[in-house]
């Protein structure tokens, strides 16, 4: 890893906020600049950047982060049906019980190492997934998923004195709407924090000695190290993510449902990471941010729409082709989703961010020594 | 008394389903050394090899109804029964038994395909990297058939002979409460016959030697110039085709769906922690006690005390002997317990 | 034996009934170079093992200046002041060698835990500056930047070295600190450990070469089959038959 300066990080976090609140100007030409999708953009970028802190930096693979998520949903949900439609308070309360929720399975979970963390993990998301549906139901409204109603108490806004009539509410930051527009730069703004925060864990100390457990734990101890306690704190903290990623989503769409916590959603937020560089700041948010913007194009196909895109092909290869075709698109976008999981890991362990490195690499080698040939450094050994 | 015995029945029908898939996922980690999180998978297509047969054996044609005299009218009838009246019914009624033929040389090659393809490329690579790849791997199968053959589950049929229960509590001198569905006493003498067989193999048969002491230390074995890669590419072949038979024999008992691979994977994971990583024995064990665990927890007498507690007991049980036995039941010491 | 600062009492260890260690008996004083030679085999290093934590001794207990180490972990026990330098370089190799000095300096400053997240680690200009300062003690001043896992064997031993002098340990167990290395690094290591032996630090050192060991030792324990059979200067072990007998006879012969 290089060294980093403080000036240029500096020079990261403000490309990288300018980057993310010029979204609605630059991603334009993509067609993507609707808040719907950047608000996703945003939100999962928050969740991968979280989930980046632990597996990233400590290389623990957990496979329950979506319990996190769903657990942050419920909380903002409840807070928009008992307090008030005040965005701030939900947030903050997400965090607040998705870290302790964090702190509580991590305790345990963090007991082991490898694969056994991995299975723990999976096991603790399986049973809140399954609890959520079934036991928990007067707290999460089962199958239905929590919503708001009309017969909410919403405590503080009566007591101030504000009424939301006949129609539900919607979710706002002291008045402003929270739809929209102003949804996303709410959103953007609590990626733009995460992200610093993030960014100053990574050059911390304690950040360095997150590396270090990754590197070689058991030389931590040796070294006077209690790793046990790193571990959790960056497991807590990494749920308290995926908790404000869960409220967003709530702010965004008052709404939550325990398919958010199933561990499907956990592998998809482990491909975001993996697909943009597990262990850099910028990768998880590239990550998640291309998998939101595919699946968005993608899951928009049907049949109708692919035989109209290859009308131009005769009767027969265009049957064929729409064929193939759909098996990617539409209702099979996981199945795109699961390719290029695969794709990654084997072929770009790295992610994007090492491909960018490599062929960075492979330029200013050029440059040094023209005759190197390409071959050597771009051909995976797997 | 009768309603015990029934349970513990109950549990051990799926109890098997844990312990066939579980047997091959933890022969494949203590051989290969590799996490497969595609087990589940397997599985699965196993149990689509049933669907696929039967589809194929009553690709039906119109023909005249018989039944209705005072117009034409027609119905749609397999070919085959159409063809052949008698065999052609009793094959079609047979489908599932007969898949197992159809499977085992799917199965097989899926396995080969697996290990060859992917799986021998991340022998040395860490643990998450399996994980991830065989992950990526399960939605892929699990997309395959969803997009062929919808998201519906498709029921399937047990012969009619089995179709009823067998009067157990008679059979024990219990009285008549205890009945208990035909085709699930076969699915469990399947799972023994199934266990017992690969058992055999692995204790019997001078390669089932090689890839015991494969499993005891890979590289000693490797050093006595025995092609133990070959092999391996082998065990996992076999792996493939037990998860895939006990799919093709539980469809009669769960209509099999295109995401019954990953909840069977994520049980079975289970299975294979509480009895021990790499043990053979372990797994099977475990197997059958967590399905009756489970069949146990899911009675009205205990729900009403412990309410959900029929959803989580495997997990609840996973976390118990990871904490307190990492080891697992009758995990070797030492083997993965940090 | 009053200015005693390690001993270890009565220790018993054994490995599916084979006695690695048995009756262990050393105390170690105040400022001492105390070295353990005895042939391949005779439980040099599972000694150092029971030590540092990494085994639990079957009975017997290694007491520290007046605490007992037996069950403590392993970070307690560096956090004591005893820390050892392993054999088979034990490094952060995806790390800077920067780091890789830097976390053992952080660990004995902070203590085995900190939460100290929002703070630069660029911004910790004291330890680095230590770090720096050791590194180029030991020659590696121009690599600080690098990868540690980029390194040479015997580049990675200095190192794992650089690592135990960086915590300023109260009591260091180097474990053959010189094998692996050409002569002039030998030589090298040998000046660096006199000058720390001036500076007073008390150090265990596990050695096969005797040029090592007599140039430094002030004291020598024999061990041979899990049993300490001499133990004395290193005139005294010289002139022990035992010892020719068991291990440096094989050597002259």
């Amino acid at each position: 890893m290089k060294k980093s300066t403080a000036t240029s990080d500096w020079i990261l976090f403000i490309a990288f906020s300018a980057v993310v609140l010029s979204m609605p100007i630059w991603l334009a030409p993509f067609g993507a600049n609707y808040p719907d999708l950047m608000q996703k953009f945003a939100i999962f970028g928050v969740f991968a950047i979280g989930f980046n802190i632990l597996f990233g930096l400590t290389g623990y693979l957990s496979f329950g982060h979506a319990a996190f998520l769903g657990v942050g949903s419920y909380t903002a949900v409840w807070s928009f049906k008992l307090l008030t439609m005040n965005v701030l308070p939900a947030v903050v309360f997400s965090i607040l019980v998705a870290g302790v929720f964090a702190y509580l399975i991590g305790f345990i979970s963090l007991r082991r190492s490898g694969i056994y963390f991995s299975i723990l993990t999976l096991a603790f998301a399986q049973m809140s997934y399954n609890l959520a549906y079934s036991v928990l139901t007067p707290i999460t409204n089962g199958e239905t998923g929590l919503q708001l109603s009309l017969s909410d108490a919403r405590v503080l806004d009566s007591m101030v004195g504000i009424s939301t009539g006949r129609s539900l509410p919607s979710t706002t930051l002291f008045g402003t709407k929270m739809s929209g527009l102003p949804g996303f730069y709410f959103c953007a703004i609590a990626l733009i924090i995460g992200f610093f925060i993030a960014l100053r864990i990574t050059r911390s100390p304690f950040g360095t000695m997150l590396r270090g457990i990754k590197s070689n734990q058991t030389r931590m101890s040796y070294t006077g190290l209690n790793t046990r306690p790193y571990l959790i704190w960056a497991f807590v903290i990494s749920g308290m993510y995926a908790g404000l990623a869960g409220s967003l989503l709530a702010v965004t769409d008052p709404l939550a449902g325990a398919e958010r916590m199933q561990w499907t959603a956990s592998g998809e937020v482990v491909l975001m990471t993996i697909l943009g560089g597990a262990g850099t700041l910028i990768g998880p948010v590239l990550g998640a941010s291309l998998i939101k913007y595919f699946e968005n194009i993608f899951s928009a196909f049907n049949q109708g729409t692919l035989n109209q895109a290859f009308a131009a092909l005769p009767d027969g290869i265009q049957s064929v082709v729409v064929d193939v075709v759909s098996l990617f698109v539409g209702e099979g976008w996981h199945l795109t989703l699961g390719l290029l999981f695969m794709i990654t890991v084997i072929f770009l362990p790295g992610g994007i961010m090492e491909g960018i490195r490599r062929i960075a690499g492979l330029f200013s080698r050029r440059k040094d020594k023209p005759s190197t040939g390409a071959a050597g450094t771009v051909a995976e050994q797997s | 008394m009768d309603a015990l015995i029934l349970q513990i029945l109950n549990g051990l029908d799926k109890g098997g389903a844990y312990a066939l898939i579980a047997l091959g996922l933890t022969l494949v980690f203590g051989t290969l050394g590799v996490v497969n999180f595609a087990h589940g998978a397997i599985f699965m297509v196993g149990a689509f090899c049933a669907v696929t047969l039967q589809k194929v054996l009553t690709i039906s044609t119109k023909v005249r109804d018989e039944s209705v005299t005072l117009f034409e009218a027609y119905k749609e009838v397999p070919i085959l029964e159409a063809k052949f009246p008698v065999v052609g019914a009793v094959i079609v009624d047979y489908s599932v038994p007969l898949a197992i033929i159809f499977a085992i040389p799917v199965m097989l090659l899926l396995g080969l395909l697996m290990e060859r393809g992917l799986i021998r490329h991340f022998y040395k690579r860490p643990h998450a990297d399996q994980i991830l790849v065989t992950f990526g791997l399960a939605i892929i199968c699990q997309e395959i058939i969803r997009h062929y053959f919808g998201a519906n589950p498709i029921p399937q049929s047990a012969p009619e002979i089995v179709a009823g229960s067998a009067n157990i509590g008679a059979f024990l001198g219990l009285g008549d409460n205890v009945v208990y569905p035909w085709w699930r006493l076969i699915y469990l003498m399947f799972s023994f016959l199934v266990i017992s067989g690969v058992f055999a193999f692995l204790q019997f048969t001078t390669f089932g030697m090689v890839v015991r002491a494969g499993m005891q230390d890979r590289e000693m074995v490797g050093l006595l110039g025995i092609d133990i890669q070959r092999r391996f590419t082998i065990v996992f072949g076999l792996a493939a085709v037990v998860a895939g038979l006990a799919g093709v024999m539980y469809t009669p008992i769960l209509p099999p769906d295109y995401h019954m691979g990953m909840d069977f994977l994520v049980l079975s994971f289970v299975v294979v922690v509480v009895g021990g990583m790499g043990s053979l024995g372990g797994a099977v064990l475990a197997g059958f006690l967590l399905g009756i665990l489970q069949s146990f927890a899911s009675m009205n007498e205990i729900k009403s005390y412990l309410p959900g507690i029929d959803q989580i007991i495997i997990y609840l049980v996973a976390v118990v002997v990871l904490l307190v036995r990492p080891r697992g039941l009758l995990g070797r010491k030492g083997v993965m317990e940090d | 034996m009053d200015n005693t600062v390690l001993h270890v009492a009565d220790v018993h260890k054994s490995f599916a009934g084979l006695h690695a260690l048995s009756d262990i008996d050393l105390s170690v004083r105040e400022g001492e170079t105390h070295a353990i030679i005895g042939p391949n085999g005779a439980g040099k290093s599972t000694l150092l093992n029971v030590c540092i934590g990494r085994l639990r001794p079957d009975s017997g207990h290694v007491v520290f200046d007046g605490e007992n180490l037996t069950g403590k972990k392993p970070h307690q026990i560096n956090q004591l002041g005893v820390v050892r330098v392993f054999q088979t370089p034990e490094i952060f190799p995806e790390l800077s060698l920067l780091e890789n000095v830097m976390i053992p300096i952080l660990a004995k400053r902070d203590g085995a835990f900190r939460l100290n997240w929002f703070r630069g680690f660029s911004g910790e200009t004291s330890a680095r500056a230590k770090a720096e300062d050791i590194l180029h003690d030991l020659g590696l001043g121009e690599l600080t930047g690098s990868e540690a896992g980029s390194l040479s064997r015997g580049d990675k031993r200095r190192l794992e070295l650089a690592m135990g002098l960086a915590q300023e340990p109260r009591l260091l167990l180097l474990d053959e600190p010189t094998a692996g290395m050409a002569r002039h690094d030998t030589n090298a290591t040998i000046d660096l450990l006199k000058r720390i032996k001036a500076q007073g630090m008390t150090k265990v050192i596990i050695e096969h070469d005797m040029h090592v060991v007599f140039s430094l030792a002030d004291r020598i324990s024999v061990l041979a089959g899990g049993r300490i059979i001499c133990q004395g200067t290193p005139e005294e072990v010289k002139a022990d038959p035992r010892v020719k007998e068991a291990y440096l006879g094989e050597e002259q012969v």
